[in-house]
């Protein structure tokens, strides 16, 4: 009798817990499979993304880390790839979305910063308002001056802001990027190694900025770097070969994985 | 001991020697070499140096006689020995520039279907049938001209504008067919290729990066090519000025459309000149040493032209590739 309470109990307790987590899920990927033509990139990935939480995947070259953070946002499509299996956002179907509106929701920054250079570092960070119909400037100069604070840019460029972005460090035109991205307030940032060709002290500022945008996006990075992953996120996906080895709280996967190949992974023996 | 250190001597002393000369020769090579080549990069330079001399000495007697009037001057009389180069001067500039009002649009239209739009089966045949067009000799685009281009212009498309806008001062005049709407469509054509094929490049070598921002920012394919053409806006005009240049020095092709009379109207449908054509006309008969010298000079205008804009359109776009070695 007793027995059967405290079952009742642990079942209700993790019911709750499981809706709980359910509430903050943003993203849910159930049997993603992505091709190349008919190369197989990604097996069966199974893999649900917490709200404001910065998840981060690892992995080897060519593990399809990259192919599954541009699954998300469907940029796996525009180079002929082609996917199979499920990806929801807030509950709905991405492939039945208008991948022009999801992309809004999904924003993206890449490897190498990659300002427009004709036009004005301003012009830049609006350029996803303008592209949506945004014309009032009062809206656009406001947005401009919360999105570059955002991306911790603000107090060096605005004073030129109407300069040209390429007159912007490396570094600083990966902040302008990233404020680009925040601008169209997007739900999701998807980040693509966004500091492997940036110095270590710009690495660290985009580190730091990781760490506070989470509070109002949830991020998923991935990264080549495995103190960076360790450092920015709250969980960590390990991908090898296609396949999703290991996906637990960062703490744990670094310090006590439950996958020999992930251990093997993080202490270095490959990869 | 001492036989020994002798032949040492002389083995270190021959294989120096050798060892010597052999770098002396490949430096003689190295040298011969760099010079030889250096002696032809430098025949072009020399090459259009001279021809431009030559051009100023043969016309020496016409740049005396008539100076800087020959510009300004619309009389091209060869009786009465009186030369101006303004009627032909104009009817080169306005076929080469509405031949380019025609050919840029559709020029780009097809740089960006090709570069943007269409499927990778598509593409290479496509491309390859525009370059075809650059291929044909420009006698067949003339004989085109004189057998389909003018009846048609004869006889369908000059009437129909001098019906419904015969008030505009561009469609007025006898409908002949010969003038100069038939040498802009001619051209339109013929630097088609040369448009779009430098603007299709153009449009390539603007990295995927930029397009991926755009996409990921959530620009429909229209909105990212907006922003890919705001790219390649020098490269583009770079193509166009290309093309200006090779409508102007186009001869055959003209010569057999234009009507040929040194004539300066605003109306399309009478007959012009062009600089090029006027020498392919008359040099043969050119009977008095003026007579030749005006036309050496008319060359000379033609070639510093085609020269200028050859130089500013190579400009252009080396300034456009120039930027993207300085963005990722």
């Amino acid at each position: 009798m007793r027995n059967d309470i405290a079952i009742n109990k642990t079942n209700l307790k993790e019911k709750i817990s499981q809706d709980k987590n359910k509430e903050k899920l943003v993203i849910e990927v159930k049997n993603l499979s992505a091709y190349f033509g008919k190369v197989k990139v990604l097996k069966e990935i199974n893999l649900s993304i917490p709200k404001n939480k910065v998840i981060a995947i690892i992995g080897p070259s060519g593990c399809g880390k990259s192919t599954f953070l541009r699954s998300l946002n469907r940029m796996h499509e525009i180079v002929g790839g082609t996917i199979t299996g499920e990806i929801l956002l807030d509950g709905k179907n991405i492939m039945k979305l208008d991948p022009v509106l999801l992309r809004r929701k999904v924003g993206m920054v890449f490897q190498k910063p990659n300002p427009f250079p004709t036009m004005s570092i301003f012009n830049n960070v609006v350029s996803g308002l303008k592209l949506n119909g945004i014309k009032d400037k009062k809206i656009l100069a406001e947005a401009a001056e919360q999105s570059l604070t955002h991306a911790a840019l603000w107090d060096e460029v605005k004073d030129r802001l109407h300069e040209s972005a390429l007159g912007l460090s490396g570094g600083q035109q990966q902040r302008l990027c990233i404020a680009r991205s925040l601008a169209i307030k997007p739900e999701i940032l998807l980040m693509d190694e966004p500091a492997s060709a940036l110095d270590p002290l710009s690495t660290s500022k985009i580190e730091q900025l990781i760490h506070n945008l989470k509070a109002e996006f949830t991020i998923v990075i991935v990264t080549h770097n495995m103190q960076q992953a360790a450092r920015v996120s709250d969980k960590t996906a390990f991908f090898y070969m296609g396949e999703l080895i290991e996906f637990d709280s960062t703490s744990k996967l670094f310090t006590n994985p439950s996958v020999k190949k992930t251990e093997d992974y993080i202490t270095g023996r490959f990869g | 001991m001492l036989e020994q250190i002798k032949l040492k001597n002389k083995i270190f002393f021959t294989l120096n020697k050798v060892f010597s000369r052999s770098i002396a020769s490949a430096n003689t090579g190295d040298f011969i070499y760099k010079k030889l080549t250096q002696f032809f990069a430098f025949l072009v330079f020399l090459l259009v140096l001279v021809m431009g001399y030559e051009m100023y000495v043969g016309s020496k007697l016409s740049i005396d006689k008539f100076g800087w009037n020959f510009l300004v001057n619309s009389t091209w009389d060869p009786v009465k020995e009186i030369f101006g180069a303004l009627p032909a001067i104009y009817g080169t500039l306005i076929s080469s520039f509405l031949a380019l009002l025609i050919s840029v649009p559709l020029g780009l239209g097809v740089a960006i279907f090709l570069s943007e739009l269409s499927p990778n089966w598509l593409e290479k045949p496509l491309s390859f049938l525009t370059e075809l067009l650059a291929g044909i000799p420009s006698v067949v685009y003339g004989l085109w001209g004189i057998f389909v281009l003018v009846p048609l212009l004869r006889n369908v498309v000059e009437p129909f504008l001098f019906k419904h806008f015969g008030n505009l001062p561009f469609f007025q005049g006898a409908p002949y067919g010969f003038g100069m709407m038939a040498a802009a469509i001619i051209l339109s054509i013929m630097v088609l290729p040369i448009i779009s094929s430098i603007s299709r490049d153009v449009l390539k070598s603007v990295p995927n990066s930029q397009r991926e921002a755009a996409l990921a920012l959530g620009a429909t394919k229209w909105e990212v090519i907006k922003i890919v053409l705001a790219n390649s806006r020098s490269g583009i005009l770079g193509a166009s000025m290309l093309g200006l240049g090779r409508a102007i020095g186009e001869t055959m092709a003209v010569t057999m459309v234009i009507g040929n009379r040194a004539l300066i109207s605003p109306s399309l449908f009478d007959p012009a000149y062009t600089m090029a054509s006027v020498l392919a006309n008359e040099f043969t008969e050119a009977s008095s040493d003026l007579y030749l010298s005006s036309l050496i000079e008319l060359a000379l205008i033609l070639f510093a032209i085609t020269i200028i804009i050859n130089v500013a359109a190579r400009i252009f776009v080396w300034s456009f590739e120039k930027r993207w070695s300085s963005v990722g």
